[in-house]
């Protein structure tokens, strides 16, 4: 199968990889995926509590080139953002930047759940209600 | 010797066709085009010959008898002959057949067919190393059994089953005995007599010749086997498989033989040397390990998991240079990793991270070396971006993790 170019150049220069201080209340930690079906994110962010502005987002991804590519995006479109932000990033628009096919939807898919995962992650951290999730099959 | 990118390393999936073999076909498609079944000219005569001709090349090189091969398109369509051939023809004396879960497709779904059509199938499962067990496989033979039908080579991982113990089973129960040969028939010698064979599926391409030709092997002594044809024609092929006889490709089959009949034995042994070393020098990589029984393998293949990277990901990182193939069926709409891997009783994880090596006739050394490098270099670029890795790493039990499947 064909990558796109942008597929490509995340998974040859991928940004952001790397981990956070997990224990930081200040940081979120999203661990989405499964081994046996080839894709694991784990995506985390980081939280300014003065300006409340996502300072820092690193991820490590076990997948194919779209699934990193995909997490790469997501930790870049991430930062600067407000929390409330971030949870506006849909699937569907990763699948647009990326140009990915029908099979690497669930790709996308997995980085949102990533996305919302580190987010609530973060807010149970600092006494916020857990958002719940809306059901998706992948 | 510079080195030539990209480098071909799936010679399971298909071999690149020697020149010698073009060479042979040429004249047979312009200028001596006759077709093989007319009699009364010069045109069929000369075609008829190239085809006799052909016909003897392919036969020594398994220790048959000319009037044994049979023609066909390819190894599926044999596999389907035999299969389907064998259960119409001695359907008096049962319907049960035998085969294992690491089959090719091709034999697989041909059995799912006779199952459909009211026929017993047994699939045995294969051991962690991928051989069958030979007990099971005498246990599961039952007075309704008309066939064994157990593969030579594994395309996957090159595990090469008993053909003498498995073929001594089936003598002692009166049980035919068929084998997709494959991915062994000009790899390995392969002596039907030798090895108890009945019926044997194998295939032009696989072994530097054209694609669209293959053959099957039907015994006609001891036992004499006969299978019902399952195209209905002319009555080429002593009746088993009626179509006017694709001369230029059965003239590359014939010569494709010969090549492997001469070359075989030295290639063999320069592609495991070779198969040897990159085996090894990936090993040095830590959690890395080779999929089925290393003894009793094809002297080309190697299967290797590369735990924590997932085999898609892998090959993005030199498949502009590298062509291979990987157990991981990410691409593939169902997720599924590889059914052979699963077989041998792999995890989904390190299923998902194989890689299949498939050496052949033109792979050198500087290919090897250009590929343990490139593929250490992906591994370790990636696991440093693998959160399982990391936690490998820092002593977390991965399977302890409730993990939500998809």
């Amino acid at each position: 199968m064909a990558y796109s170019e942008k597929v490509i150049d995340h998974y040859s220069n991928p940004k952001n990889v790397g981990t956070l201080d997990k224990a930081k209340t200040n940081v979120g930690t999203g661990l989405v995926g499964a081994p046996e079906c080839g894709d694991v994110m784990r995506l985390q962010i980081e939280v300014d509590e003065e300006s409340g502005l996502i300072s820092d987002a690193k991820f490590k991804t076990f997948g194919c080139g779209s699934a990193i590519a995909s997490s790469s995006l997501a930790t870049e479109w991430l930062k600067g953002k407000t929390v409330d932000q971030a949870l506006a990033i849909d699937n569907m628009d990763i699948v647009e930047e990326l140009n990915l096919p029908p099979v690497k939807i669930h790709c996308s898919v997995l980085a949102e759940d990533a996305i919302k995962a580190a987010i609530n992650d973060y807010r149970v951290k600092n006494g916020l209600p857990e958002l719940v999730a809306e059901k998706r099959a992948h | 010797m510079e080195l030539k990118l990209p480098i071909y390393l799936d010679n399971n999936a298909t071999t690149p066709m020697d020149p010698r073999v073009l060479e042979a076909m040429l004249p047979y498609f312009v200028e001596k085009f006759g077709n093989a079944a007319s009699r009364n000219h010069s045109f069929g005569w000369v075609a008829e010959e190239a085809v006799d001709y052909a016909r003897e090349q392919v036969a020594k090189l398994i220790n048959a008898d000319p009037k044994e091969i049979i023609f066909t398109s390819g190894a599926t369509e044999a596999d389907n002959l035999a299969i389907k051939g064998v259960y119409e023809m001695y359907a008096s004396k049962g319907n049960h057949i035998i085969t294992c879960t690491t089959e090719h497709k091709a034999v697989l779904d041909t059995c799912k067919h006779i199952e459909k059509s009211g026929g017993q199938v047994t699939y045995l499962d294969v051991q962690a190393d991928g051989l069958i067990d030979l007990a099971e496989l005498e246990a599961a033979i039952t007075d309704k059994t008309i066939l064994i039908a157990i593969m030579y080579g594994n395309n996957e991982i090159g595990v090469i089953q008993p053909m003498r113990e498995i073929s001594k089973i089936a003598r002692k129960h009166g049980v035919l005995f068929f084998t997709d040969g494959t991915q062994a028939v000009g790899k390995i010698p392969v002596d039907v007599n030798a090895d108890g064979i009945d019926l044997m599926a194998f295939s032009g391409h696989k072994m530097y010749g054209p694609k669209g030709v293959g053959a099957l092997y039907v015994r006609r002594k001891n036992p004499r086997v006969k299978v019902t044809s399952q195209m209905d024609g002319g009555g080429h092929e002593r009746g088993m498989r009626s179509g006017t006889l694709n001369v230029p490709g059965i003239v590359g089959l014939g010569k494709a033989c010969e090549l492997c009949m001469h070359e075989m034995d030295a290639e063999a042994a320069r592609l495991s040397v070779m198969r040897d070393r990159l085996e090894s020098s990936l090993m040095e990589l830590e959690e890395t390990y080779v999929n089925g029984n290393r003894e009793h393998r094809l002297p080309h293949t190697a299967n290797i998991s590369f735990k924590y990277v997932e085999g898609e990901g892998l090959m993005m990182g030199f498949n502009k240079n590298i062509a291979l193939s990987s157990g991981s069926a990410c691409t593939s709409a169902s997720l599924e990793p590889s059914y052979v891997l699963k077989a041998l009783g792999l995890g989904d994880d390190l299923a998902h991270s194989s890689l299949r090596f498939g050496l052949g006739r033109f792979t050198t050394d500087e290919q090897i070396d250009f590929t343990i490098d490139a593929i250490k270099n992906t591994v370790i670029k990636l696991r440093e971006m693998s959160p399982l890795w990391e936690m490998f790493k820092e002593g977390v039990d991965i399977n302890a993790i409730e993990w939500a499947h998809h």
